[in-house]
């Protein structure tokens, strides 16, 4: 039998930590591997200046690289001393479509997602990403408090 | 974007007097710029011989009607494409994260959208008549191919440094692409040039041009008031975003011009919509006034003139600057990047330019003789009599005021929005020349940004008009440059686009979504 795929929303924020300490706990019971997604917000339609569009190839570098060694390699290490297989996936793009797309592509079969930016007054109007994967999620998604 | 100084001042009513206290020095300016720059002013803006037409609005329009042909009408097979790529139809998701097309085209678009589209089309109409529309919407979908030319060629040539940041445009076609030619002599004199006039537009029909306009358009809210004040208060903003690094008040800006200019189309529609029925009617004044006279003094060539020169600094097609702005985008195939760019000429001037046009035509704004049906000449001012005789920005706000009472104040901040979102791009684009041919040290891009500010200054607070005059003339002269380097390097862009329409024919390039 294949094993569980748990895709986790993940960000360095003390929620993350939250999400991340909790898929842990969950895939050693279930004995389910964890894949930890990490998403820089991005638009191709957002309005760049000149100069921010002659340096953008120079900090989508800087970014990828600040993600993947100050956000996801940490995450990485908690859970594989946790003794949880892990791998990671960072990419640029709109969070809850990435995650479902993400999700899907790698079979994964439960989604876990913190419940942040539930206040701010951007997610009272256009939904948090939380409220956006319980809409959309293909999966069972677990929201942590 | 840009517009003629001289005819731009006048129908602004722009004083020719300065302060008292700036006179003199002035006068003295003027005097020892004018005594050196006359010759250049008058051979790059000399008309053709026997008549009032500038050779250079000539060499533009016949430069594009020449790529339009070697390109088999591209503008045309290619626009349906070009859209599907602005939409990211073929963007490879895995690239998500870079530029992405649409965003080159509004980066480019905030530096060409502006006064041109505004004043420009209003001073071709009450100069030529309705009929500049139809050649001023002519030349723009020729400019389309000429767009298309130089900024494949920006992308093909540019420099990408370690770091990952893109340095392009005509000075790196020049140099690279004559040098593959076995012309590198020739390649790097071009570059040079290019690059001496390009600095100097930017200085000043990039700049100084830009805060002058603003700074009328405030005095037409707060009353009159020195001009310094205007230029310290536009050079501390610029100041804060070039040098300063405040990148938040120049993506602001990013943000709210193309709200302007969708507000400005908007109000535009708004009013076609509610006069639907004269459209046709205006449509037939701009066929009708292009080969006949309408009344107006000029008749069919002074249509024609007024509109091609109007096109021409409008979209800024040929001038080598659009190039600049979208070398940097990242694609594997550098003509996907022209094609995008040939939407440029469509969006500046055959939509708003002449959605500005219908606006003027159909609110009645120009005075008709009842009688005959023609239009009115004022002989006095040089062009058709107008409702409160306005003219250049003041025609467009009159025209839109018969049906908006609020919209002058809209408009006067759009003009200053424009003015500095244009600005902003110009001192990128001077920027971009100066470090080709300084070095891109940092020293360097400090001296040229001090030296950018100082000009905004200068520009708001006197009435330097040879000065002015001399870097349109340079605007100019950078097409002078640039076109000559097209025709020599348009092979290239022809290899290039044949190899990717071949294969985008043959399914071998694929659409993500």
């Amino acid at each position: 039998m294949t094993r569980d795929i748990f895709v986790v929303a993940y960000d360095s924020d003390p929620e993350g930590s939250r999400v991340l300490n909790y898929a842990i706990e969950r895939a050693k019971r279930a004995d389910a591997d964890l894949l930890l997604v990490h998403i820089l917000e991005w638009s191709p339609y957002k309005f760049l200046t000149q100069e921010e569009v002659a340096e953008r190839s120079k900090r989508r570098r800087e970014e990828l690289s600040i993600a993947e060694q100050r956000i996801i390699a940490p995450a990485l290490q908690k859970a594989r001393a946790a003794g949880v297989n892990a791998e990671s996936e960072i990419r640029y793009g709109q969070v809850v479509e990435l995650i479902v797309k993400i999700a899907k592509e790698l079979n994964g079969t439960q989604i876990f997602v913190g419940r942040s930016g539930s206040n701010s007054v951007a997610a009272r109007i256009f939904g948090s990403v939380p409220l956006g994967l319980a809409q959309v999620s293909p999966l069972p998604t677990v929201i942590v408090p | 974007m840009k517009i003629s100084t001289a005819t731009m001042m006048a129908a602004l009513g722009m004083s020719a007097t300065a302060p008292a206290a700036h006179a003199a020095l002035d006068e003295t300016i003027n005097t020892a710029v004018a005594s050196v720059t006359t010759p250049f002013v008058n051979i790059i803006f000399a008309p053709l011989p026997g008549t009032s037409f500038p050779w250079i609005v000539l060499w533009l329009v016949v430069g594009a009607a020449v790529f339009t042909l070697y390109f088999a009408f591209i503008q045309f097979r290619a626009f349906g494409h070009a859209i599907a790529l602005v939409a990211g139809k073929y963007s490879d998701p895995n690239d998500a994260g870079e530029v992405s097309h649409f965003q080159a085209l509004t980066t480019a678009l905030s530096g060409t959208v502006g006064l041109g589209n505004i004043a420009g089309v209003a001073v071709a109409i009450s100069i030529g008549g309705p009929g500049a529309t139809f050649w001023m919407i002519l030349a723009g979908l020729l400019g389309m191919a000429s767009k298309f030319t130089e900024c494949t060629l920006a992308v093909k040539f540019r420099k990408e440094h370690a770091d990952g940041t893109v340095s392009g445009g005509p000075m790196y076609y020049m140099r690279k692409g004559f040098a593959e030619k076995g012309m590198p002599k020739i390649g790097i004199i071009l570059s040079i040039l290019f690059s001496i006039f390009c600095v100097l537009a930017s200085l000043g029909a990039g700049n100084m041009f830009q805060v002058n306009q603003a700074h009328q358009q405030l005095t037409g809210i707060f009353g009159d008031y020195p001009g310094w004040i205007s230029g310290i208060i536009f050079a501390l903003v610029v100041f804060a975003v070039i040098l300063g690094g405040l990148k938040s008040i120049a993506q602001v800006t990013e943000k709210v011009v193309p709200l302007m200019a969708f507000l400005y189309v908007a109000c535009a529609l708004a009013i076609l919509i509610a006069n639907y029925d004269m459209i046709g009617w205006a449509f037939g004044q701009i066929f009708m006034g292009a080969f006949t006279s309408l009344g107006v003094a000029g008749g069919m060539v002074g249509a024609l003139i007024q509109g091609f020169r109007r096109a021409a600094f409008s979209n800024e097609a040929g001038v080598g600057s659009a190039a600049i702005a979208h070398s940097a985008v990242k694609t594997k195939e550098p003509v996907t990047e022209g094609f995008v760019s040939l939407l440029e000429p469509f969006i500046d001037t055959v939509v708003i330019c002449t959605m500005t046009a219908l606006v003027i035509i159909i609110t009645g704004v120009l005075q008709t003789d009842p009688q005959t049906g023609l239009y009115i000449w004022n002989a006095e001012a040089g062009q058709i009599a107008t409702l409160d005789g306005a003219s250049g920005v003041g025609l467009t706000s009159v025209a839109f005021e018969t049906v908006f009472s609020w919209f002058p104040y809209v408009l006067a901040v759009a003009v200053i929005l424009f003015a500095f979102s244009t600005m902003i791009s110009w001192s990128y684009y001077g920027l971009k020349a100066w470090t080709y041919m300084f070095g891109e040290s940092k020293l360097q891009q400090t001296v040229f940004k001090v030296i950018f500010c100082v000009f905004v200054v200068i520009g708001a607070a006197a009435d330097l008009g040879p000065v002015i005059d001399f870097s349109d003339a340079a605007l100019f002269a950078m097409a002078v440059v640039n076109i000559l380097a097209l025709y020599v390097l348009m092979n290239v862009v022809r290899r290039e686009m044949q190899s990717y329409l071949d294969r985008l024919k043959g399914g071998v390039i694929r659409k993500y979504s």
